[in-house]
Order: structure tokens, then sequence, then C-alpha cells
């Protein structure tokens, strides 16, 4: 018996230090993810860490932070949001629908809008798909997933069905009409870094403050860390999870511009299961799937190491069976670091 | 498995026979925080060992070590005489260990029958055998004299029954060792005896008992052995023969106590007015609160006893906006407030402690101080941003008030004690300086000492004309600081007191029976 409390004096203080270090991993992962990863491809292929290269990948980044961040948001409310990538697809057709000039049979003109109504509109219209998720989540008691799943589809449809299953070709306007400068998102820089890094930046700054620094942020957190708790206390839980999906809804129309800006094309299937890469990135990123867990900070690097890992594995030749198959296998990872981080906090009572 | 477990009684040594388990010098740690600092603790066969101790004092750590949650930093486990290693739950419910936790560990979603057989379902030649699992539910049911089906959703239950069907689990079992953790910290007078009556039984089947509660005079009447605890370390051990109440509160809070009385104030205008309120109940069939009428004057305290399912949670939530009135008024200061959504009301100065904190009062992904603050944002806002210092201060106000005792405002709120836990929640809505306050059983699960200072502080706010209203299950916390004491009984007032109460003429006015 003496053996038992021996070995178990024995190894406290190692166990200390151990869950130390354990602990500086687990808060620090998706970082030192991301620094493993640029130096192993850094070191396989001499492509890989350049500048040109760095701002291809930053600029898929900035789709993908940018559905992430959205996604981030209703994660932390406890719900997911399938649809961003559809919205994504169906604000980038609108997009280039205006774009193409909205004919008015009763005057018989056609109306040629300025970028930046196109713009404020096309943000309106992913708005309007976020409101519809936010309406049957919050009053109608559907579940997330399955309602956002159903709008998965309808976005979808409806793109398909404005554009016919084409694709808007030409999205570059005509100075006679003064609607020029659609492609300035995608493909300008200032100071040799791309627009849409800026807008990114924008977003995550403004996301960030959001969270912690105001009121909403708080009644964000307490309605995914326990909605009736948060409900009894004053918080508007109805409306945060209206707002949640409202948010995810902009950040997915904000990204359908800068794509279809870059692509300069805006095609009814783009952003297909962009979804799940948005989800991966929020996981990966240390957020709680279950709500009321996780930061911007952690995102944005999510969606660093899942961009970055998916260029290096092209760059260094890598099949791209393998590729999914990496990929899938990080978010695995990421997930059992999340439960073995939140598993032992805040169950006990 | 465990099933037949009873069957090992008499087989044990003789020689062992006075103590099944013991603990030897267990110590616990988590992190920093030293919560058993070397305790010896004897579980005795066939009799029921009682821990007392204050909010924190490690008594839910030393039963979950016991049975296999946690395992013991240092120090050892006996059993029959033998050292043994308990790893998990399901180890020692194999060596005939089981446990009512303090926190209710069931499955909302599931029905009563399922939840009781969790994880050791009983299995017939097709499959799952529901017809004997429940079956056995029923039979578990009568012997705790309790009318739940046993195919109702957990969720769908009252938190009292909740907790009958938490004991109705560890009682399945059938262990030959039984920790209760607070078993009864929901449970009305009358189902607290039908659990005494089953304690009685199973002593007499040889079956030990290891009992957790902060209602002493209760725990009292079935102690064999009482064993004090005070900062993770035992400080007193006593037969029942040699102890009593006042040995019990000496050894746990130090010096004396009183649960205070009631502010000498004179009492101001009516805050609180509900005029023939009408709620109908979850099922649909009849009314919760059925036309109840009360005033209640600022810089009052009232108290609201009554069996469960008196309608007491359900005029508090209704008044608080969480379920809507089928007919009746509710005015605040005169005002009509039936209309307003729950943070409408709580800006209007009407707050509510909810009675079930793990559902309804705490976000257990926060810490202790975004937890205190979080129903008073508004406060610590200015313009768009929230203050840190400004909010800051609200929480050490408010940890300093209702003496939350944690780490720190970071610590996440599940490192706390439940009493702990409990007194944030008070002190949450506390730090909104509301002009009334319901509070639904805000003594569940808070030690004898810190009962005293959150009646205190009730007694306080009330001398400043805040109105207070609370509930109880207890009666001699009817006595304490309440001007008058309401007894409800099916949604309605069946009695009203103001002075020389009794606690007989209470609890006959709430349809209990006196006799033990
Ligand atoms: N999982 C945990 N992590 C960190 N600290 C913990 C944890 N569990 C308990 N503690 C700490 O250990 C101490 C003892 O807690 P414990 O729950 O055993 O108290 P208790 O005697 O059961 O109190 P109560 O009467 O309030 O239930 C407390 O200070 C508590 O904060
Ligand atoms: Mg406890």
């Amino acid at each position: 018996m003496s053996d038992v409390r021996s070995a178990s004096l024995e190894t406290k203080p190692k166990k200390a230090g151990e869950l130390n270090f354990v602990h500086l991993l687990l808060e620090g992962r998706a970082f030192f993810a991301l620094i493993v990863i640029i130096a192993i491809f850094s070191f396989l292929s001499a492509n890989y860490f350049s500048v040109p290269n760095f701002l291809i990948m930053t600029s898929q980044v900035a789709i993908f932070g940018l559905l992430a961040i959205g996604m981030l948001l209703v994660i932390l409310s406890g719900g997911i949001d399938l649809s961003v990538g559809s919205t994504l697809a169906l604000c980038g057709v609108f997009a280039g629908f205006l774009m193409q000039g909205i004919e008015l049979e009763a005057l018989g003109v056609i109306l040629y809008l300025p970028v930046w109504a196109v713009f404020i509109l096309t943000l309106c219209m992913g708005a309007l798909v976020g409101i519809l998720n936010g309406v049957l989540v919050a009053y109608f008691k559907v579940p997330a997933f399955v309602a956002t799943l159903g709008t998965l589809y309808v976005a979808r449809g409806v793109a398909l069905l404005m554009t016919n299953g084409l694709t808007f070709n030409n999205l570059s306007g005509d100075p006679s009409f003064s609607n020029t400068g659609f492609e300035w998102l995608g493909f300008n820089r200032l100071w040799g870094v791309p627009i849409s890094i800026f807008v990114l930046t924008a977003v995550a700054v403004s996301v960030h403050l959001l969270l912690t620094r105001t009121p909403f942020g708080r009644w964000l957190y307490s309605t995914g860390g326990n909605a009736n708790a948060a409900e009894l206390s004053g918080v508007p839980v109805k409306k945060v999870q209206i707002w949640v999906y409202v948010l995810s809804g902009v950040c997915a129309a904000i990204a359908g511009v800068v794509l279809s800006s870059q692509l300069t094309s805006a095609g009814p299937t783009a952003g297909t299961t962009y979804e799940l890469t948005a989800i991966a990135a929020v996981v990966v990123g240390g957020a709680s799937l279950m709500g009321g867990r996780g930061t911007v900070r952690g995102t944005l690097l999510g969606a660093f190491v899942i961009v970055f890992l998916g260029a290096g594995l092209v760059i260094t030749g890598v099949s791209s069976y393998w590729q999914t198959v990496f990929t899938g296998a990080v978010i695995v990872l990421a997930v059992m670091l999340n439960s073995i981080q939140y598993g032992n906090k805040g169950k006990s009572g | 498995m465990g099933t037949d477990t009873l069957d090992d009684v008499p087989q044990a040594k003789p020689d062992v026979a006075e103590v099944v388990l013991a603990a030897r010098h267990v110590a616990k740690s988590f992190g920093a925080v030293q919560a058993l600092k070397g305790v010896n603790f004897d579980v005795h066969r066939g009799q029921v060992t009682t821990l007392f101790g204050e909010n924190g004092a490690g008594k839910s750590t030393l039963m979950k070590v016991l049975s296999g949650v946690h395992l013991p930093t240092e120090g050892e486990l006996i059993l029959d005489g033998k050292p043994v290693v308990i790893t998990s739950t399901v180890a020692a419910r194999e060596l005939g260990i089981s446990i009512i936790h303090q926190e209710l560990s069931l499955a909302p979603n599931m029905n009563v029958r399922d939840n009781i057989f969790m994880g050791r379902e009983i299995m017939g030649s097709f499959g799952v055998d529901y017809a004997e699992q429940e079956r056995q539910t029923r039979a578990l049911m009568r012997d705790l004299e309790e009318d739940i089906d046993p195919l109702t959703l957990v969720e769908d239950l009252r938190l009292g029954q909740q907790q009958i069907v938490e004991i109705a689990r560890a009682l399945s079992v059938n262990s030959r060792i039984l920790i209760m953790d607070e078993p009864t910290s929901a449970l009305s007078a009358t189902e607290v005896e039908v659990l005494f009556k089953v304690i009685h039984d199973l002593k007499a089947r040889g079956v030990s008992i290891v009992y957790i509660s902060h209602h002493l005079e209760e725990a009292l009447t079935i102690t064999d052995h009482a064993v004090v605890l005070r900062d993770g370390i035992m400080t007193a051990y006593g037969p029942r023969a040699e102890i009593d109440l006042e040995w019990i509160v000496r050894n746990m809070v130090g010096d004396n106590f009183d649960l205070g009385s009631p502010p000498e104030n004179v009492l101001g205008a009516p805050a609180l007015q509900l005029e023939s309120l009408c709620v109908a109940m979850a099922s649909g069939a009849g009314n919760a609160v059925d036309h109840l009428d009360l005033t209640v004057s600022a810089g009052e305290v009232v108290c609201i006893y009554g069996l469960m399912g008196a309608g007491r949670t359900e005029m508090m939530e209704c008044v608080a906006g969480r379920l809507a009135p089928s007919s009746g008024n509710i005015l605040l200061h005169g005002q009509d407030v039936s209309k307003l959504t729950i943070s409408q009301r709580i800006a209007a100065g009407l707050v509510l402690v909810p009675e079930d904190r793990q559902r309804d009062g705490l976000v257990q992904t926060m810490s202790v101080g975004r937890n205190l603050s979080l129903a008073s944002i508004g406060n610590f806002t200015k313009s768009l941003f929230t203050n840190t210092n400004d909010e800051d201060a609200i929480i050490d106000r408010s940890i300093k008030e209702v003496t939350v005792k944690a780490e720190g405002p970071d610590a996440p709120i599940g490192s706390l004690s439940g009493g702990n836990q409990q007194k944030v929640v008070i002190g949450k809505m506390l730090a909104t300086k509301p002009s009334v306050i319901l509070l639904d059983e805000p003594s569940r699960g808070i030690d004898i000492g810190a009962k005293g200072e959150v009646f205190r502080i009730l007694a306080d706010r009330a001398n400043n004309g805040m109105a207070v209203v609370y509930t109880t299950s207890e009666v001699t916390e009817c006595l304490a600081i309440a001007h008058r004491v309401i007894v409800m009984r099916r949604g309605r007032i069946a009695a009203e007191f103001t002075q020389d109460i009794t606690k007989e003429a209470i609890m006959a006015a709430s349809g209990e029976s006196l006799a033990a």
C-alpha cells in the first residue's frame, strides 16, 4: 500500500510541469501548427516561402477567414450555419446580376447602379438570408443544423435560377455608365497588399471588439454557454440568435463579392462546401461546437492553418486525394484537443 | 452487474465488519487549490455516516474520491481491509459503491426509465428488456412513494422529482455503500421522510450510507456517526450519542450563529402586487397558480412556504417574465409589467433568483466574474463599450457582499463548490440593485453560516427598501427574517401568518403531517 502513495508523490512535480507545457501547447496550438506548417513546406519547396505565394495564399485566407468569422459568431451562440457557402454564391451572382444592369420594363430603361450601391444591396441580400435562418432558429425553434441545411439548398437553387446555371463573366461595368471598379476589391493592392486582406482585417477587428468589448459580446457568450441562465439574467437571447445569423450572412456576402471580384466572374456553383472549411477553421481555432467558447484570433489562425496547409500540399505536388485526407486529419486532431482542453473544465460542480 | 452485490455482504470477514470503506490520509488538489489535506474517513457497515461542513470544505470532493470520480493526489482507500485504487465510477459500482451527486447527472432528453438504467441496461433475449426495466422503475417509485411515470421525460419533471429519479437510480444498483451528496436539497418535508424510511430499510439490509446535507436537524435524525470537515481537514468526529446540533454548528462555523430576525423597518408603499394571477400548468391541465392575490410592500420580507408542486416556482417565473400568465395582473410600483420582457423587468427593478442553478442560474462556460456581472452589463457600459474597471468594481463588490470562496474572479464557475455557485447566482441578481427580488429556494445547498449571511444581506437590503420574496422548504427558514409567511397549496394561498408563527401551524396549513 505504501507503493501507491510514494508513486503518486513522485509523479506529482513532473505532472505539474507537464501540465503547464501541455497547457501552453493547447492554448497556442493553432499558432504552433501554423509555424510548423510554414517551416515544413518552406523546407520542402523553395516556391512556398516567397512573397507572391504568400500573397496568393492570404487572398484565399481572406475568403475563408470572412466566412469563418461569421461562422464563429453562430457557433458561439450554440448554433451552426451550413448555408454560408450557398449564400456566398447567391450574393456573388446577385452582384453580377446587378452589374449587368436592371431592366425596368415599365420605364423602358436599363438601370446601371454604381458599384458601391451594388455592394450595399449585395450585403443586404446576405443579411436577408441570415434573417431567414435566424427567425427559423430563434422563433420557430428549428434546429440550426436543419434550418441552415434548408437554406443551403434554397440559396443555391435561387442562385442557379437567377443565371440559369450560367456564370456572369462581365463584371467590369462600362465607363459610359460610370459603374466600373468591381475588380478593385479582388485585384488592387495597397502598399503591395491585396485589398481583400484589408477587408478581412477590418471585419476581424470589428468582430473582435464586438465580442470582447460590447454588451452584445457578453450576450453572445452567455447565450451559447447557457441560454436559460442568460435569458433569466436579462439577455435578449432571441435577438442575439437572429443577429448572429444576420452577421454570418453579411460576412458570406462580403466574401461572395470579394471572390467574384477576384475571379472577375460570378458563378452559381461558387463556394460549394466552403461552409465545411469555415467550420473547420473555427474548430481548429479552438472554439467549442457546443457554444460559448472561441475567439476571433483563434478562428483567423484556424483559417490560416487550413489554407496554408492546403496550398503547401498543392505546391509540393501531393495528390489531391491525400490533401483531403490531411485536412480531415487536422480537423479531427483539433476537435480532440478541444475536448482535452474543455473536458476537465467547468463540468464538475 | 452490481445487482447481486448484496449477496456479498454476509460473506465479508467478521474482523473488518465494522469499517467497510476507509480513506487514509487522502489529499486532493486541483492545481493550486488543496481541496483535501490528508483526511481519514470511515464508513461503518450498516450505518449512516454523516459528513458536515461549510461550503467548499471538501465534502463533495471526498465523496468523489470514494466513488472513483477523482483519484486522490495522496493517500489510499481501504475496502474491506484491503487497499484499493478506484479508477472510475464504473469500477466503483462494481465494488458496490454508488453515489447520488449533488449536481444532478441525469440526461434531460431521456425518460425516467432509461435514465435509471443508463449504462447497465437489462438485456432480454431480444435486446434491452424495456418491460422489465419499466417494472423495476415502477417498483422503485412505489418505494419512494412518488407518482412519476417511468416514461416521462426527465426535462418535464420538477427539480425535486428529478432528484427523486437520481435517488432511485442509485438505489436500483443495490450497492452496499451508498453515498448521498445533498440528496434532499430540492425535496419537500414529506419526500424527505419517505427517503429516511428508505434509508432505514437499507440500513437493516446492511447497506452502509454516507450522507451529506446542510439541513442539519434533518440530517441528525438519521445520523449514526458524524464527521465535520473544515477546509479540507477533518476537525471533529463523534458517534450519535455524543453529539447534538450545537456541537455540529460549533465545529462547522466556529461560533454561534443565527438565521437573523425580521428587520424592524417601516414598510413602504406596495412594491409588487399580484391581482388574481393564474398560470396554466405545463401539461395544460388546470392552473399551477390559481387566482393568486398578493401584495408585497417596499422593505417587506415575505416567505412563501409550500410543498413541491404548490405552484411557488411557477408563480415566481411568471412574475419574472419567464412564463406568461393566463390571466391576472402583475403590478410593479403600481405599473403593469405583465407585458414586459425579462430584461425590461430587470431594468425596472424586478429580478428572480432561479431554483435550479445549473439549468437556469449559471453560464458554465464563463468565469465567476463574468457570471456575477452578467445581469448588470448595462451598469458598466459606456456608449457602446463595456468598461473593464467599472466591471471589476462591480464584481469585487459582489464577491465581497455574498462572500464567494473562489480563487479569483477568473476562476471557472465549475471549480466552485455547490454552495459557492449558489452564492454567485444570488450575487448576480443583487448586483442589479433591484427594488423587488424573488428568490426561489435561495438556501439550496448553502451552509448554515452562508445561510445566515444571505439572510442578513436580504434583511439589510430590505431595511433600505427592497421588497424580498423567498420560498423555502425548511420551516426554520420561514421563521428567520420574514415579516410574513404565506403558505401555498395547489396554486392558492392556504394561509397567511404575520405573528406568533409556529412550525406546526405552517406545516399543517401546507398539508404536511408532522408525524415522524
Ligand atoms: N474541479 C475542480 N477544480 C478546481 N477546484 C475545485 C474543483 N472541485 C472542487 N474544487 C475546490 O475544492 C474545494 C472543495 O470543494 P467541494 O465541492 O468538495 O466542497 P463541498 O464541501 O462539497 O461544498 P458545498 O457544501 O458547497 O457543496 C472548493 O474550494 C472548490 O473550489
Ligand atoms: Mg458539495
